[in-house]
């Protein structure tokens, strides 16, 4: 049993049993990762380039662990000291890459779609690090993983997706990831921050943050993504944390205990309190410590893609 | 004509073991064990993941009731990311459960396996064990050990059976739930 895709573009395109699968491999991966000696030898003769055209901190750090602790060989590549900066285009890019016997791309984007575009011009796997505000995949699994690793099952649960949903890849990828796996979705925030149609997507709009809290088993709290914001959204910092913000006396007032997630990087005072992200119900760190599993399962079930010479 | 194709499947499928001979060699192994291993205190169990699993679940609860001790260590191993053969083939495995809840530093580890072959699951298994510690001494406990087909230095030290089998042929060990048809078959 492997995977139907061959690279790892976005949420969209799995199948609920990919995902299934991915999980699986997660959880052994998880119990690789508790013991004395972290790695497995199961990638020794890969290599993966980590191409990051965006600034990355959590993301690539983890995709490099991930990688090492499979056993195979890492590149880096940071745009900002590359030859992109002198006019290389994309494929050229990768291409050299390549060329140098790489087996598979990790690549992050700011524009949408670039890995999409890649996957047509090359032949090594690739898996999706990010691209623009269209998907973060291994976010939106990881998050979903780690939702399932405190509630059980994500059948019938509802996940509150709060704060800057209209720059937010991590977004869509999440309401994909959840919706696959049989769990509703809502998002809150700003109306200037919610997509026009989103309800289109089969998720449910609710503006007041305080109602949406009160109706989910989970939330996520998105950052306020202001490098991707070119016209303002909404006043002030302090207005949006006052309104928006998740605050201890917000979850205490609920009769219910829900999970707080957060995918980082926090802008403390902000969308969350201090109070909530270092609090009881938050699962921030489990959700860091969960990437690392996803991203082997994904690295090792994509590896199997590759044709060997005989 | 019906009647005809169970026959050749009949004569296709040889049986090697069936229960009642089962029953005794696992009563056999089991005997072995302890009068090796006596008390268990340092000795711990260890299971190959998918089907080595279901013939170490017999042995250890044969183990139980000769010994009377319920508390043996007894692990279950996946050795599917230390395999040679990972892109070779029928595509990448997804691995079963790795469950082994004791340190295996300074203890005496018997492998358990279903059917030894080319001995390339020993060597995985081997690597795998030793990621989780420093083992005094491994040893190898097989049902089924087809001989003269090793593609690695590696033998047993309890054997079910041993069998000469060719190449094409598989050796398959079938357990019901209610182990009434146990049976081992050559294919």
């Amino acid at each position: 049993m492997s995977l139907s895709v061959k690279h790892l573009l976005g949420i969209k395109e799995l199948q609920t049993q990919d995902i299934e699968t991915i999980f699986q491999t997660a959880d052994n991966f998880k119990q690789v990762l508790q013991r004395p000696i972290k790695k497995v030898p199961a990638l020794r003769d890969t290599t993966v380039a980590n191409i990051f055209f965006e600034n990355s901190t959590r993301t690539r750090t983890s995709f490099e662990l991930a990688e090492k602790r499979l056993g195979a060989d890492t590149v880096n590549f940071a745009a900002s000291s590359s030859s992109v900066s002198k006019g290389e285009t994309l494929i050229d890019t990768v291409n050299n890459i390549l060329s140098m016997k790489v087996d598979m791309v990790v690549m992050r984007h700011s524009a949408s779609g670039a890995p999409w575009f890649l996957a047509q011009h090359i032949d090594a796997s690739i898996i999706n690090a990010g691209d623009g505000t269209n998907e973060h995949p291994t976010q939106g699994l990881l998050d979903a993983f780690s939702i399932r690793e405190k509630l059980g099952s994500l059948k019938g649960k509802k996940v509150a997706i709060i704060g800057d949903i209209m720059h937010s890849r991590v977004a869509m990828s999440n309401i994909y990831c959840l919706q696959k796996l049989g769990a509703e979705v809502v998002v809150s925030g700003p109306p200037t921050l919610i997509p026009k149609h989103i309800d289109a997507m089969g998720v449910q709009v609710e503006y007041n943050v305080k109602k949406a809290l009160q109706n989910c088993d989970a939330a996520n709290v998105l950052r306020i993504q202001l490098e991707r914001q070119h016209k303002p959204l909404f006043s002030t910092l302090r207005e949006y944390a006052l309104y928006y913000g998740i605050n201890k006396s917000m979850l205490d007032a609920l009769d219910k205990e829900i999970l707080i997630m957060h995918p980082g990087p926090i802008n403390r005072g902000v969308e969350i309190n201090s109070d909530v992200a270092d609090g009881k119900h938050s699962i921030i760190l489990d959700q860091v410590e969960n990437g690392v599993a996803i991203r082997m399962a994904v690295v090792y079930l994509l590896s199997g893609k590759r044709e060997l010479p005989e | 004509m019906l009647l005809f194709n169970f026959e050749k499947i009949f004569q296709l499928l040889k049986v090697l073991l069936n229960n009642s001979l089962l029953q005794i060699t696992l009563s056999r192994l089991a005997h072995q064990l302890v009068e090796n291993h006596l008390g268990f205190e340092d000795t711990v169990i260890v299971g190959l993941q998918p089907r080595g699993v279901l013939f170490s679940d017999r042995i250890v609860q044969l183990l139980q009731q000769i010994t009377g001790n319920n508390n043996i260590s007894y692990g279950r191993l996946d050795i599917t990311f230390y395999r040679d053969d990972l892109r070779h083939g029928n595509g990448i495995q997804v691995p079963s459960q790795t469950d082994i809840a004791f340190s295996v530093n300074n203890k005496k580890v018997i492998l358990i396996d279903d059917v030894l072959h080319t001995g390339r699951t020993i060597r995985a298994a081997m690597d795998a064990l030793i990621d989780f510690g420093r083992p005094k001494e491994v040893e190898l406990m097989v049902l089924i050990d087809r001989r003269f087909s090793r593609e690695l230095p590696i033998q047993p030290d309890y054997v079910g059976l041993s069998v000469d089998t060719l190449f094409e042929q598989k050796v398959k060990v079938n357990w019901t739930t209610n182990n009434e048809l146990n049976e081992v078959i050559l294919i």
